[in-house]
């Protein structure tokens, strides 16, 4: 009993910090974190990962949007995206998430320096600018809407509202993390030493602004030819496809 | 600038955590945080992105470089892309491990999309 007692201090022994990256291995080992094998603090390798998968995720949404965005014209089905998307009004939510972006680095910074009244105005000011981008998306889909393009339309509206729902989805979950961070720091639970709680709902965020900007690239900017276009249908890409299968 | 890296180092709760690749002192080393950049930095590149995001709605519009606007609007995405990556989610200046997380992710994802462009011809819809 006394040699299992005595072996106790020694396995809570803190190890030393081995890589940076964690860069906050130190200060969460001080709040009762132990140090990880890796020397990586797990909160974070568990984000990076999260954010990898989710890469995955919407390179798949649009993929499958840019090879359908054009199907419906081949059926003339329309509204088509000529049609409906409107550049300038995108380009004001693309700006706005960019910011968005910024401001949240920012509260990263203040928070870093132990300045928790400016992480509070800046995560204010994220949740703000996050909450007016899903306004600007929810205006655009009723736009749509009116324009007669709904997710049953055809396969543009499908492939498009499939994936612009999920992104908005996600700044969703987000805006409601940054105000349950907000929500904690105005109750004084979030301090200096908390940083990596603002830093993985940074990357989060951070995440949802990366991949606006290639959504906004390619299914906003880059052009649907309306004259080039004439390719056959996706079953007879599959079934060309499979003709080169060896069985 | 001076007053702020002195006050950080001052109330930082991990100055020991540094990493190998850390100089303690420089310019960067913000916070102890693997020598996060300023805040200054981060509305440099900010300002960076907003522009470039404004050229690429500019060139839209410019009928003259219409053969060359999918690789250039694909060239600006992918800096914008690396931008957001590199400074605000840190990559630039934390572990390596991190970033080869990520872009495994990465890869496999492009990957997805040229295998899927290959099988059901995007390129005849939207690459003109």
């Amino acid at each position: 009993m006394a040699q299992a007692t005595a072996t106790i201090p020694h396995i809570e022994q803190p190890r030393p910090q081995q890589a940076g990256g964690a860069g906050h291995g130190a200060g969460h080992d001080a709040g009762g974190h132990p140090p990880t094998s890796t020397g990586l603090d797990h909160r974070k390798l568990l984000m990076w990962a999260f954010l990898a998968s989710d890469c995955m995720f919407f390179g798949s949404l649009i993929a499958t949007y840019m090879i359908y965005r054009g199907r419906s014209e081949d059926l003339g089905t329309g509204p088509f995206p000529a049609e409906v998307i409107d550049i300038p009004y995108t380009s004001l939510s693309a700006f706005v998430l960019l910011m968005s972006s910024m401001t949240m680095v920012l509260a990263l910074g203040a928070l870093q320096r132990g300045n928790v009244r400016g992480t509070r105005v800046w995560l204010a000011a994220t949740a703000l600018l996050g909450s007016i981008f899903l306004g600007g998306q929810y205006f655009e889909f009723t736009e749509f809407f009116h324009e007669g393009l709904s997710l049953q339309t055809n396969v543009f509206g499908a492939s498009f509202f499939t994936l612009t729902s999920f992104h908005g989805a996600h700044v969703t979950i987000g805006v409601i993390w940054l105000l349950s961070l907000l929500f904690v720091s105005l109750r004084g639970g979030l301090k200096q030493e908390d940083s990596l709680d603002v830093e993985i709902a940074g990357l989060y965020w951070h995440f949802v602004d990366i991949v606006w900007i290639v959504i906004f690239t390619l299914v906003y900017l880059i052009p649907y030819d309306e004259v080039e276009h004439a390719a056959e249908p996706a079953v007879e890409g599959m079934l060309r496809f499979a003709a080169l299968l060896p069985f | 600038m001076a007053h702020r890296a002195a006050d950080a180092d001052s109330h930082s709760p991990d100055v020991g955590s540094q990493g190998p690749g850390t100089k303690p002192g420089s310019d960067h080393h913000v916070d102890g945080h693997e020598g996060h950049p300023d805040d200054r930095t981060y509305i440099t590149v900010a300002a960076i992105l907003a522009v470039v995001t404004a050229i690429e709605v500019a060139i839209y519009y410019v009928e003259a470089i219409e053969d060359f606007l999918v690789p250039i609007l694909i060239v600006l995405s992918v800096g914008k892309f690396v931008a957001v990556v590199g400074y605000f989610m840190h990559l630039k200046f934390d572990d390596r491990r991190f970033t080869w997380i990520f872009v495994a992710g990465l890869l496999i994802s492009i990957s997805v999309f040229i295998g899927a462009a290959a099988m059901f011809g995007a390129d005849d819809y939207s690459l003109r």
